[in-house]
């Protein structure tokens, strides 16, 4: 059985038809690419299955289990982290407090804890902490971990976005354009960072990219989107000579 | 232009002479030493205020400073400067530099023994000078209850509006809700009273049972509170300000209709509970507990809900949870520190829940500063005393309050001091190298 598991999943908003007949399956340590130009739904997909917006139709599971109807919380307490395509970093916030507040669910001491400051509390705040730290040194960044976020260069940013993600311990990870921005340097240190949590955490990982390169270097099969709809999915060599994605959307990259 | 540049130099280096004379004979001179200083000075009042007061040309000695005095008799400033001066300044500073090695050691050695034992022992130290202080006047016992009944408002609205993010309204409602809870049940149970009839349990005891009054006061905030959480955290935006503003008048109108408790008229006969030790032993732990919960990971949940809810929900954080929690929190602060108030003052009113009672509490917030104890405690303190200074002026002090209030909000839009941890283990702890390490 595969770990997520979408069927037919068709969304709305209002008249307008984002996503229509949506089907995926991802097993576990897979990477899986999903292109299309702009306005192509990639991202609505994305919010749908992390429960951001409810799909009009379909199912949607994880590991077997129903989770169409779920918080968004709740989806990811049970094994769907995910990076957001422009930075949703809380920017008062220092670097470690990212890592560590993305444990939230781990946390047993409860509200007697927190007023109070009982031993539990410590000792779970010590555990966080420490695994926080770990995250922070396997993204490269365990240097920063008192500096508030704004402070820090983009590429940077983009590495909290990523330690904070894993730290939900997700079964699957979601990344939207990670290296959106990024200059060649921080795309390289990027994609060496998703190779290596690929492998030491053995996640599978769902992304969206509009870079070429990264799509075809790093996933084993992609699907391609036009208008809410997969027009193709196949191994990278595969989209790579499908006429229709030429058309749709490599070729116009070529004539510009 | 060279004029200007000369006196600019002359001025900073003016300044940098005294950091540089403050670092080099008092950079280690821990709390402790401070506290006991203070406690000196504040016998050292006692014992000579009033004659050199007279001395000095005033009538006697300053009740805050002079802040009182600043604005009804201006010619007697410069005597004030001097009192506070000769009376507080040079005796603190000295005792501080004399017993900053001893106090040292002595911190140290409170320091490794526990934090809790060396935290009671300056509280301690801190609630006896305090004490002693405050004795030398009447009145000056009143102001200093206010004030520790302000910080607790203040900081649990803080909490709110601060730490979270949200725009809340309500505190004078839930004030309100615990001063009312807390007169009715002292006054039913422990006062011979001609609207709720003989006490129902002997007085002797009502000493006693007044901390369970006061939590059921917040306990009361708290159900008030879930009456305006429940509709307005559905969503996010402006819906809890605008609700949170009719609970108050919701409130306050509510008490007013109720000839039970008196209308309009107010309730007054409070037994005289909330004296200092008791208000400063609530404010102690208010502080204490807030502190505690804004910084623990589940507290800072709130610094997420602020910054990006919807990152904040992606991450596992539960943030209806979060907003639910923090908001009836901070109304049962805002409930005992009610039930204090209607005690210290031994009156209560609803006409004094209204919305100047709440642009005050917001002044004092966004005074000091959000998402910081340390700022509610200063802005809380400041607002008093610069409110105690404008008195005078009666009226006029609500032109000059708010117009403070704007210069604040355009030059350092988030207060005074805000964005800090408290972290009281580095305030107590020892201030040179060699102790500390030790």
């Amino acid at each position: 059985m595969a770990l997520l598991e979408v069927k037919d999943m068709t969304h709305y908003f209002g008249g307008l038809r984002a996503v229509y007949n949506y089907n995926l399956s991802i097993e576990k340590g897979e990477i899986r690419g999903l292109i299309g130009p702009n306005g192509a739904g990639k991202t609505t997909i994305f919010n749908l299955i992390t429960g951001i917006y409810r799909p009009s139709e379909g199912s949607i599971t994880l590991d077997g289990e129903n989770i169409v109807g779920l918080q968004p919380y709740q989806i990811a307490a049970k094994g769907i982290g995910r990076t957001f395509q422009n930075l949703q970093l809380w920017r008062h916030m220092s670097v470690l407090d990212h890592v560590k507040l993305a444990q939230y669910a781990k946390i047993r001491y409860g509200l007697v804890g927190a007023f109070f400051g009982t031993p539990l509390r410590h000792r779970q705040e010590q555990e966080i902490e420490d695994r926080a730290l770990e995250l922070l040194e396997l993204v490269g960044i365990r240097h920063l971990a008192d500096q508030v976020v704004t402070n820090l260069p983009y590429g940077a940013q983009r590495r909290v976005e990523m330690a904070r993600a894993l730290a939900t311990d997700p079964k699957i990870l979601f990344l939207d354009e990670p290296t959106v921005g990024m200059n060649p340097e921080e795309l390289k240190d990027m994609m060496e960072i998703i190779r290596q949590v690929h492998q030491e955490l053995g996640l599978a990982i769902f992304l969206i990219e509009h870079r070429m390169k990264v799509v075809m270097d790093l996933c084993e099969r992609i699907q391609t989107l036009v208008f809410g709809e997969v027009v193709a999915e196949g191994t990278p060599d595969e989209i790579r000579n499908n006429p229709v994605v030429i058309e749709a959307y490599l070729g116009k990259e070529i004539e510009t | 232009m060279t004029v200007v540049s000369e006196t600019i130099e002359k001025r900073r280096s003016f300044w940098s002479i005294v950091r540089d004379w403050w670092l080099q004979y008092f950079s280690e001179v821990p709390l402790l030493a401070w506290l006991v200083g203070a406690l000196v000075a504040a016998i050292l009042e006692m014992l000579v205020g009033n004659p050199f007061a007279r001395l000095i040309g005033m009538p006697r000695g300053p009740v805050l400073f002079g802040f009182l005095i600043v604005l009804k008799t201006p010619v007697l400033i410069p005597p004030a400067i001097l009192y506070n001066i000769v009376i507080y300044a040079l005796p603190v500073l000295l005792v501080a530099r004399l017993i900053g090695g001893l106090s040292n050691k002595l911190a140290a050695w409170l320091f490794q023994r526990s934090v809790m034992l060396s935290t009671i022992a300056h509280l301690t130290l801190m609630y006896v000078a305090l004490h002693v202080w405050a004795g030398f006047n009447d009145y000056r016992v009143l102001v200093v209850k206010l004030i520790l009944l302000a910080i607790m408002v203040t900081l649990s609205l803080n909490v709110v509006n601060g730490y979270m993010g949200e725009f809340s309204c309500s505190h004078p409602g839930f004030m309100a809700l615990g001063a009312y809870t807390a007169s009715i049940l002292s006054i039913l149970f422990f006062v011979d009273d001609s609207t709720f009839g003989p006490a129902l349990l002997p007085p002797a005891i009502g000493q006693f049972a007044f901390p369970i009054i006061l939590i059921i006061s917040g306990a009361v905030s708290s159900i008030g509170a879930l009456l305006v959480a429940v509709p307005s955290f559905r969503t996010r935006g402006d819906y809890l300000a605008i609700i949170s503003l009719a609970f108050t008048f919701i409130v306050k109108s509510l008490i007013e209709n109720m000839e039970i408790v008196g209308g309009p008229r107010g309730l007054r006969g409070q037994p005289d509970w909330a004296t200092l030790p008791v208000v400063f032993v609530w404010t102690m732990i208010c502080v204490w507990v807030i502190n505690n919960y804004v910084r623990s990971t589940f507290g800072k949940t709130m610094n997420a809900v602020r910054d990006g809810e919807m990152a904040a929900n992606a991450m596992t954080i539960n943030t209806r949870r979060t907003k639910m929690v923090t908001f009836l929190f901070a109304a049962f602060w805002a409930g005992v520190a009610g039930g204090l108030l209607a005690h210290v003052l031994r009156y209560v009113n609803p006409g004094s829940f209204g919305i100047q009672k709440l642009a005050e509490v917001l002044a004092m917030v966004y005074f000091g500063g959000l998402n910081s104890v340390v700022g509610s405690i200063v802005g809380a303190v400041g607002f008093n005393l610069l409110s105690e200074a404008l008195r005078p002026l009666e009226l006029y002090k609500w032109i000059i309050i708010p117009i403070m209030i704007i210069l604040i909000m355009i030059y350092r839009p988030t207060g005074l001091i805000a964005f800090t941890e408290f972290d009281v283990k580095k305030l107590i702890q020892p201030r040179n190298k060699k102790d500390r390490e030790a």
